[in-house]
């Protein structure tokens, strides 16, 4: 009797837990049937998950109406450069507060931490001001610039450093190894699961990132994908070609998608332990 | 610390110190070009009259601040901040909490149901309202199509009435998910002997949330009010995207509204009084939750 309430239990929460789920998804699942609708069907017929005669030939019309490679490119430097620089500069704060003592500490670590509750989205008007005095408007570094310092991932790094036993990095001095190269010889490799997690949601904020290229760029140049994205939407949008802005949008969000599907259980730990940790 | 204190300012000299600030010159050089000085010099900025049409900036003291009080748009906006700060954040994090509950439990849909409900995560929130354009078209859109009993074929996005919350149901549906991880994680910190203490008490499901469950995930649901609320105050790109803060205002939000004064009607030195006022709720939002946050880990621990 027990057994059977439970499976009773267990199909209404499929069922009911389902519904909520294929809500959630259908914007997503409208995104993709639209993409691959012809053209010709519309009215209510664009509404529907069911498409006749699918065709690739929106993806082939929004790749040529707008320069998907080209803003791509942009991003992927974006999204990697800033990357790049953000892992040398946290590992190196991070360091200096998890295994020194000096004059200041604890204000420079507070001060640093002010970048959590202000990050740069508030400032874009002042931080555009710089960036115009500086000559880096309408430039790839110009969107990377801003972000070059995290004080989420410094954090994120000190706690992992500050749980790095003092016996390897005795071990390391006597060694011979200095500062520079115990870090990267013993506390890089210790922290590889922060770093790896610190890397996929940064990646992941600054693909998806919009204001803030939108204000620094207003060629082509160096624009990157979701700005790109936006333009195009609102030219197709006013002739209603939502099989348009549909494929535009499924080029634009598949490549987070493709990886995330590929490391599901990489991205969502890392989500939870930046939060957890942030 | 205690002992680098006891040494004085002549510690700061000796060579392993300046090594120390060496590490932390990068990011400083960062943070302070691009955190610490926009701050100060939105402040300073916010003092003068400066735009596309004056030349030299004038000095106005606080012309730029009695300005927004006069300016009835800055009130709309405040007023639509506001609403939308109330209006997605309970909601978001109720959602949110209640997937975790629902899905904090070993099945082979588990994982695929969690999944549907993150993904919205991962899309770039211009991304996520080009497909809302369509969801909220009038006659052919998703909505009319499918609810049109229901709601009766309104225009959305059109009217000043309904286009702020069809802005706000984008937002919960983006960021529930996101938030529902940390509940998840916040569950599994729960030891299970509690529950097994309540069942022998004969705790009915509800008594149990209310008398463990909820208590115990206080943290997490002030570190998620904490990060919902300021994330409600710095994401405008679907406002961007699907009303341009329109229609007439309706759902013009803070941020957006720095964004138009500043980068559509070149008025620089109104741009930057908003800014400052936008960094004053943003600080007193985290200084609030980080005090709250602080004590109340102190008190679990």
């Amino acid at each position: 009797m027990a057994r059977v309430r439970r499976r009773v239990f267990v199909l209404v929460w499929a069922v009911c837990v389902g519904a909520l789920a294929f809500v959630w998804l259908f914007p997503l699942l409208w995104a993709f049937a639209t993409s691959l609708r012809p053209p010709g069907q519309l009215g209510s017929q664009i509404a529907s998950l069911w498409v006749h005669h699918p065709t690739l030939g929106n993806f082939r019309e929004a790749w040529s109406d707008a320069p998907f490679l080209r803003l791509y490119y942009n991003t992927a430097v974006v999204v990697f450069g800033i990357l790049a620089v953000q892992l040398v500069t946290i590992t190196l704060a991070a360091y200096a507060f998890a295994r020194r003592e000096f004059w200041g500490r604890d204000v420079l670590f507070r001060l640093f931490l002010l970048q959590l509750m202000v990050a740069p989205s508030a400032l874009i008007l002042p931080n555009f001001v710089t960036l115009r005095t500086l000559g880096l408007l309408n430039t790839r570094l110009g969107i990377m610039i801003p972000y070059f310092a995290s004080a989420l991932g410094m954090f994120l790094l000190r706690q992992a450093f500050r749980s790095v036993p003092r016996d390897l990095e005795d071990a390391a001095a006597i060694d011979g190894c200095n500062s520079l190269q115990t870090i990267w010889n013993v506390f890089v490799p210790l922290a590889r699961p922060t770093l790896v997690a610190f890397s996929i949601v940064s990646i992941v904020y600054h693909y998806n990132e919009f204001l803030w290229p939108l204000i620094i760029t207003d060629t082509e140049r160096a624009r990157t994908v979701t700005v790109g994205l936006a333009s195009f939407t609102q030219s197709a949008e006013s002739g209603a070609q939502w099989n348009l802005i549909a494929g535009g949008t499924v080029i634009v969000i598949l490549p987070l998608l493709v990886v995330f599907v590929l490391f599901q259980r990489r991205f969502v730990e890392s989500f939870m332990f930046s939060g957890l940790k942030g | 610390m205690v002992r680098a204190a006891g040494r004085g300012g002549s510690a700061l000299l000796r060579p392993g110190h300046i090594g120390s600030y060496l590490f932390l010159l990068p990011s400083f050089v960062f943070l302070a070009t691009f955190t610490y000085y926009p701050i100060l010099s939105s402040l300073e900025l916010s003092l003068y009259r400066s735009s596309a049409a004056v030349r030299h900036p004038v000095f106005v003291g606080l012309g730029n601040y009695a300005a927004l009080g006069a300016d009835p748009i800055f009130r709309q906006v405040l007023v639509n901040s506001a609403e939308f700060l109330v209006g997605t954040v309970p909601v978001t994090v109720a959602l949110a909490l209640a997937f975790a509950l629902l899905l904090n439990r070993p099945h082979l849909l588990t994982t695929p149901f969690r999944t549907a409900f993150f993904y919205p995560a991962l899309l770039p929130l211009v991304g996520a309202a080009a497909i809302w354009l369509f969801v909220y078209t009038p006659g052919y859109g998703l909505l009319d199509v499918y609810l049109r009993r229901i709601s009766g074929g309104v225009n959305w996005l059109g009217s000043p009435s309904l286009a702020l919350p069809a802005v706000m149901i984008l937002t919960i549906w983006k960021n529930a998910g996101y938030y529902m991880l940390f509940y998840l994680a916040g569950l599994q910190t729960i030891p299970a002997e509690l529950y097994e203490a309540g069942r022998i008490e004969g705790a009915s499901g509800w008594r149990q949330f209310q008398s463990i469950t909820f208590p115990l995930l206080g943290p997490t649901t002030l570190f998620v009010l904490l990060i919902a609320s300021i994330n409600a105050f710095q994401s405008v790109d679907h406002i961007w995207l699907m009303t341009g803060g329109g229609p007439d205002n309706a759902t013009n939000l803070l941020l957006f509204y720095v964004y138009q004064v500043a980068f559509m009607f070149f008025d620089l030195g109104k741009a930057a009084a908003l800014t400052v006022f936008l960094l004053a709720v943003l600080m007193t939002i985290a200084t609030a939750s980080f005090g709250l946050l602080e004590r109340r880990i102190h008190y679990e621990v």
